[in-house]
Parts: structure tokens; C-alpha cells; sequence
């Protein structure tokens, strides 16, 4: 197993400013230590409630931008879904907030300046910035392709036209771009550009029909997954998945820790949710199953 | 001034009372990122099993009010890796470490002791009961009190006789102290409660279970109470077992509660997820808690909540019943 290449910290960070960026909101908190060990693809475990809170889980969150204004700000995108993510939509500039970072394995770079697709669903666009900003400096072509449901969930379209070579959008209603999913119109994108490398965040369905798109062309591919977390540091192993690893075992392995970036071909997407029979240590069956 | 915070779990001497919880420190690897566990009593291993275990599918975790449910089912890579890597390690760094052992039958508690025996580096061991006795139509070993006993004294049979064995018993029986006194009746040296007690919780929106096992293990402060009444159904019947309290522990004041109750050691399980530098926080919390009310060692405040009515605060008095 390849090993976390920082020391995560944890601290009391300052909201700097708050906004709505379409369906999302956007925190940038004044977090010094984190800032500045931050590669592309690490994220936050973010304390939610306040110190008398019932909520104990920290919240994971994509790192969108580090800016070295005040000492390092962090600068994350969420969509309010449950009470955490709700509780962290009423934050405003000044108050404080509990984090935990950086965590997880970034994105691995080329050595070599190649072509790279990055493929964005929903929310996930906003942790491909900061990859694209690196592949950039090191001389690779950069194209986008970022798809939602609808044009309100398109994360950083703008962005995106001004830093790729191209920019492909899709939402599944048609109001933005094509309709239609990032799958749809990838193959496309890969040919045209002569792509030899995807780099991709988004929800799991679409992680795997980017995999599968790679995969028929044979170009690498590197997915940040999103899988339940309670911890986000290693330490209560809720987070797994199924993962075949370099001797060929797949192993279930803790997605914030070994990941939650991984080579998509080594995902076993279809597995996902299952302890699939031949994973390392699956049950022989029986009651055995039920131990702990 | 400063208070004597060192304990004893049987005749294993502990620098401090706070421990980690059974499963909620990894291998002790990933919380040493943050603080030196040296620091720490000691540190609680996962439960180590016989074969490498892949656990349970995801969904393995929902929230629930102050607190949460778990169905990790012990995944782990089985004894021999841990034997190898994880134990080692620890034992460099000197830290004190109580391993948890589980398994499906009494065999395999025994085994896995029997390779513990004369592993360097263990302190206590740690008998996770809470694991369904597949010889006995998967009914969990901590609801019965015989089962439990055969399981302490084949461990306790086997093992060294200078480390400690530790029942962990669960709430989700209907007299706790039988069952701890079966344990000691078996040769448990110390007592550790609780274990998660069953839970469940269904998603509104799915409109089905949260977890893909359906039931999970209940942790967090609600479950404090429920555990600190256990603590102290046990420290009244059995005032001389040592106890390792846990359920809840989020700050100094959680640690004293338990410790008030009857528990000489403290572990932190949940709140490690919430805040990894937990224990180190709840250790300086208790000791500031235990100067400012007078104490001048941790071992004059175990059990105080006993005393009777109107019976002096500081001065630890000495229950007569012994059931050893
Ligand atoms: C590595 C990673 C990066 C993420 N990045 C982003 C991001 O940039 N923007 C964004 O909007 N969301 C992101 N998420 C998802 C985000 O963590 C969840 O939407 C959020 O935790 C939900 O919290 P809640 O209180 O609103 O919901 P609740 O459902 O009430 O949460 C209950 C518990 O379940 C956990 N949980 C629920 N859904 C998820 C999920 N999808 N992933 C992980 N844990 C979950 C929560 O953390 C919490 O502990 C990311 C998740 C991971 C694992
Ligand atoms: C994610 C998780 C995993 C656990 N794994 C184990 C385990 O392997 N063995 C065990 O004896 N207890 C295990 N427990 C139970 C804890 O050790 C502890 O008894 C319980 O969670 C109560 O303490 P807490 O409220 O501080 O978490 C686990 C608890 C959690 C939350
Ligand atoms: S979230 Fe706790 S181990 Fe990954």
C-alpha cells in the first residue's frame, strides 16, 4: 500500500467569505496549516453544529482552491443536502469552523506533458481546478467536460472555458450545453484531442461510465470517489470499497485514506456496496458473516 | 499542583486512565499523525480475528442523534498480519497496547491468545464478546453468562499469567452482572463495558434501512447513560474488579462520570471520528476537573459516587461486599 504523503492538522479555521455559486455554496476559511500542505485532489473533514452539537461525523469535502491570502484560505463547494451540509449553508464570514486536512491521496501527475480530459459531475467539477492549474504548469493540454442534471448544477463552467483547451458541458434536461451525460459526448472529446489521459470526480454511476469510456480507449484513468465517511482519517473503516490491488487481490479498502483517488480500471464500481466473494478476508458464508 | 492520574488494570501499571476504544483507533498508525500515543494509557486494537476479514458491505455508518451506528463487522487482516506489521510497530514505540481479540467459537478465542502469549508488546487483552457464537445458533456470547466464562477461561488458561484478561460485555443482556461475575468467575481480570448496543435507523427518503446490514452497533454520547448504569451495577456488585468504562466519552467531565461510577480506566471510542486529538483533550479535561475538585490522585475518585448519602466527598470508602 502506497503510503499518505502528508500529515494532516487539525484547525480552527475563520470564514473568510460565503457565497452561492448556483445550486452550491461556496466557504473560503482561513486555514493556515492546510493551505499550505494541500495538493490537487486532497479534501477537508469539516466539524458541523458547533460545540454543543448532536452531529459527531465529520463532513468530507473536495478542497476547490487554496490562495495563500491570510496565511492560507481553503476554499470549498457543497450542495445543502442534510442538517450538516445545511448547518454549514448558515455559516458566515467570522465565524469559525472545525477542520480537519488534508486528507486523502491527491491526484497523481504526468511526468511527461500529455493531453488530459477532465470529466466533472455536479459538485465534483470543483475539485478539477486545482489539477488543471498542475497540469498546465507542467506543459499538458487540458480539456474539460462537465455535466449535471440540470445547468444550475453545472459546477464551474466559466472556469472551465477559460482555462481548457475546450469545454464540453451536458445536462441530462437539455438546459445546458448537450443533453444528454459526461459518457455521452467523452468518447468524442478523447478522439478529438488525441486524449491520453481522464481525470475525473462526480458521483459513482458516472465515475464508472467514465472508467468504462477509458478503459475502451486504453488511456489511464484517475477517479476521486465518494463514499460514506464518518472519519475521514483512517480510523473507523466505514468508508470502503472494493479495490483490486498492484499483486491482482482485491482488497476492501478505506476510501479516505487509500484514496479517494484511485486508478479507475482497479475500482470494482460494479461491486460497490457488496463484499464481493473473492475479495481478501469475504466471508465463507454462513453465520460467520454476522461476527462483530 | 498536579494529580496522580497513574491506574491499574489488574496489576498492569498505566501512566494515565484513558484509553482508545476497540475499533475506533485503526492501528494506532493513523491516530499517531496527530499526537504521540505514548501519552496516551493505552492504546485498544481493533478486534484481531483468526483469517483476514473483509467485513460488511457499505452503507456501513448513519448518524444518529448524538451519536451513530456502525456495521464494520470487524474487518481486519487477520492475526498474522497483525502480528507482523501493526504489533511491531506499536511495540517500537512503546506503547502501551491492549489487543482485542474476537471470534466465532471458543477455539478460536484460544488460538488467537495462544499466539498472543508470546507476542512482545502486550499489555491486556481484550475478549470482544460481542461476536455471534456460531456453535450455538449465532446467539452472541456476551448474552449468555456460561458462554461468555468458557470463552475468559480458555483465554485466561492460555495466556501469560502477568497480562491482564479483559471481558467486554455487552449492554443488550437483561442482568449485566451476572454476566460480569460469570466473566470473573471465569478468570476475567478486568471488566470493559459497554460494547455498541443494536440499533437501527431507516432512511426517509429511501425509504429503507440506512445500513446495508439493516441493524449496527450504537455509539456516541447516547449511550452514555445506558453504559455508565452498567458501569455501576458492576463496580456495586463486584467493587474489586477493575473496570474499563466507555460509551459516549466526548470530554473530561464524560471521563469522570464513568470514573465516579466505578471505572479506573476510560476509553474513547466515537469521539476520536469527531476530533482525532480526543484523548489527549479528555485526559487534560479530567485532570484539570480532578485538581479543581480537591483530588490529588485519579485512584481516590474511582467509585466515589458510591459512598452513601452525606458521607464524606474525598475520602474513598471501602465497600465491605466482595464477591470475589
Ligand atoms: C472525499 C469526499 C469529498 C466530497 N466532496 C464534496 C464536495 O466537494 N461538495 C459536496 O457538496 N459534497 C462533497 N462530498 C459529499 C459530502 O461529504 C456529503 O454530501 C455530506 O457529508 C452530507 O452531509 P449532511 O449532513 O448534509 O448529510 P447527512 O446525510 O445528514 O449526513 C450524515 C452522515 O453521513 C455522511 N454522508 C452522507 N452522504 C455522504 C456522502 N455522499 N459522502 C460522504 N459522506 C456522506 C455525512 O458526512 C455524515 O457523517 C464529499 C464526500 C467525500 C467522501
Ligand atoms: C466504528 C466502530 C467500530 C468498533 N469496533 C469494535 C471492535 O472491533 N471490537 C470491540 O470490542 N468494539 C468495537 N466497537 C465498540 C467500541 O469499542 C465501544 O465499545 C463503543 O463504541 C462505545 O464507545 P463510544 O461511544 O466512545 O464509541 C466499535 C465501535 C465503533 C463506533
Ligand atoms: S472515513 Fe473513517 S476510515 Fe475512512
Amino acid at each position: 500500500m502506497r503510503k499518505t504523503p502528508v500529515t494532516p492538522v487539525q484547525v480552527t479555521g475563520t470564514v473568510l467569505t460565503t457565497r452561492r455559486v448556483d445550486a452550491y455554496h461556496a466557504l473560503t476559511v482561513v486555514a493556515p496549516g492546510i493551505a499550505e500542505r494541500f495538493r490537487p485532489g486532497h479534501f477537508v473533514a469539516v466539524a458541523v453544529g458547533g460545540a454543543q452539537t448532536s452531529m459527531l461525523t465529520r463532513r468530507a469535502f473536495s478542497v476547490h482552491d487554496v490562495k495563500p491570502d491570510y496565511g492560507g484560505t481553503v476554499e470549498f463547494v457543497f450542495a445543502a443536502r442534510g442538517p450538516g451540509t445545511a448547518w454549514l449553508a448558515e455559516r458566515r464570514a467570522r465565524d469559525t469552523l472545525d477542520l480537519v486536512g488534508p486528507l486523502g491521496r491527491p491526484f497523481p501527475l504526468p511526468r511527461d506533458p500529455v493531453n488530459c480530459v477532465l470529466v466533472g459531475g455536479e459538485y465534483g467539477s470543483a475539485t478539477l481546478f486545482a489539477v488543471a492549474d498542475a497540469l498546465q504548469q507542467r506543459g499538458c493540454r487540458v480539456d474539460f467536460v462537465l455535466g449535471a442534471a440540470s445547468a444550475d448544477r453545472v459546477f464551474g463552467a466559466l472556469r472551465a472555458r477559460r482555462m481548457g483547451e475546450t469545454t464540453t458541458l451536458t445536462t441530462e434536461d437539455g438546459s445546458l450545453g448537450l443533453r444528454g451525460r459526461v459518457t455521452d459526448v467523452l468518447p468524442g472529446v478523447i478522439a478529438d484531442v488525441r486524449a491520453d489521459a481522464v481525470y475525473a470526480c462526480g458521483p459513482m454511476p458516472m465515475l464508472r461510465g467514465v472508467t468504462a469510456v477509458a478503459v475502451e480507449f486504453d488511456i489511464p484513468v484517475q477517479v476521486a470517489v465518494e463514499e460514506r465517511m464518518a472519519c475521514g482519517v483512517g480510523v473507523c473503516m466505514t468508508c470502503v470499497l472494493p479495490v483490486i490491488g498492484d499483486d491482482g487481490v482485491t482488497r476492501m479498502v478505506r476510501s479516505c485514506v487509500e484514496g479517494p483517488v484511485f486508478r479507475g480500471e482497479r475500482v470494482r464500481f460494479d461491486d460497490v456496496g457488496t463484499i464481493p466473494f473473492d475479495a481478501l478476508g469475504a466471508p465463507g458464508g454462513g453465520s460467520r458473516n454476522n461476527v462483530g | 499542583m498536579s494529580v496522580d492520574m497513574r491506574t491499574y488494570l489488574g496489576h498492569v501499571e498505566l501512566i494515565n486512565p484513558i484509553t482508545t476504544a476497540a475499533g475506533c483507533a485503526a492501528s494506532g498508525s493513523e491516530l499517531a499523525q496527530f499526537f504521540d500515543l505514548g501519552r496516551i494509557g493505552a492504546l485498544t486494537t481493533r478486534s484481531i480475528t483468526m483469517a483476514p476479514r473483509a467485513g460488511r458491505p457499505t452503507p456501513r455508518m448513519a448518524e444518529t442523534p448524538s451519536g451513530m451506528l456502525n456495521a464494520v463487522g470487524l474487518q481486519g487482516p487477520g492475526v498474522d498480519a497483525f502480528l507482523e506489521r501493526e504489533l511491531p510497530w506499536l511495540a517500537q514505540r512503546s506503547v502501551r497496547t491492549v489487543v482485542s481479540i474476537g471470534g466465532g467459537t471458543v477455539a478460536e478465542y484460544t488460538a488467537l491468545a495462544r499466539r498472543l502469549t508470546d507476542a512482545p508488546g502486550v499489555s491486556a487483552v481484550e475478549v470482544n464478546l460481542s461476536c455471534p457464537n456460531i456453535e450455538d445458533r449465532g446467539r452472541v456470547f456476551a448474552r449468555d453468562g456460561a458462554a461468555s466464562a468458557e470463552v475468559v477461561a480458555s483465554v485466561r488458561s492460555v495466556m501469560r499469567y502477568d497480562v491482564p484478561v479483559v471481558a467486554k460485555l455487552s449492554p443488550d443482556v437483561v442482568d449485566i452482572v451476572s454476566v460480569a461475575r460469570a466473566c470473573v468467575d471465569g478468570g476475567a481480570d478486568a471488566l470493559s463495558m459497554i460494547n455498541n448496543p443494536l440499533g437501527m435507523s431507516i432512511d426517509t427518503e429511501a425509504m429503507r434501512p440506512s445500513l446495508a446490514a439493516v441493524t449496527g452497533g450504537l455509539s456516541g454520547p447516547a449511550i452514555r447513560p445506558l453504559a455508565v448504569r452498567c458501569v455501576w451495577q458492576v463496580h456495586a456488585a463486584l467493587p474489586g474488579v477493575p473496570i474499563i468504562g466507555m460509551g459516549g466519552v466526548l470530554t473530561g467531565r464524560d471521563a469522570f462520570e464513568f470514573i465516579l461510577a466505578g471505572a479506573c480506566v476510560v476509553a474513547v471510542g466515537t469521539a476520536l471520528f469527531h476530533d482525532p486529538y480526543a484523548c489527549l483533550r479528555i485526559l487534560r479535561e479530567l485532570e484539570e476537573l480532578l485538581a479543581a475538585r480537591g483530588f490529588h490522585r485519579l485512584a481516590d475518585a474511582v467509585g466515589l459516587a458510591h459512598r452513601p448519602p452525606g458521607a464524606p466527598t474525598r475520602h474513598r470508602i471501602d465497600l465491605e461486599e466482595s464477591s470475589l
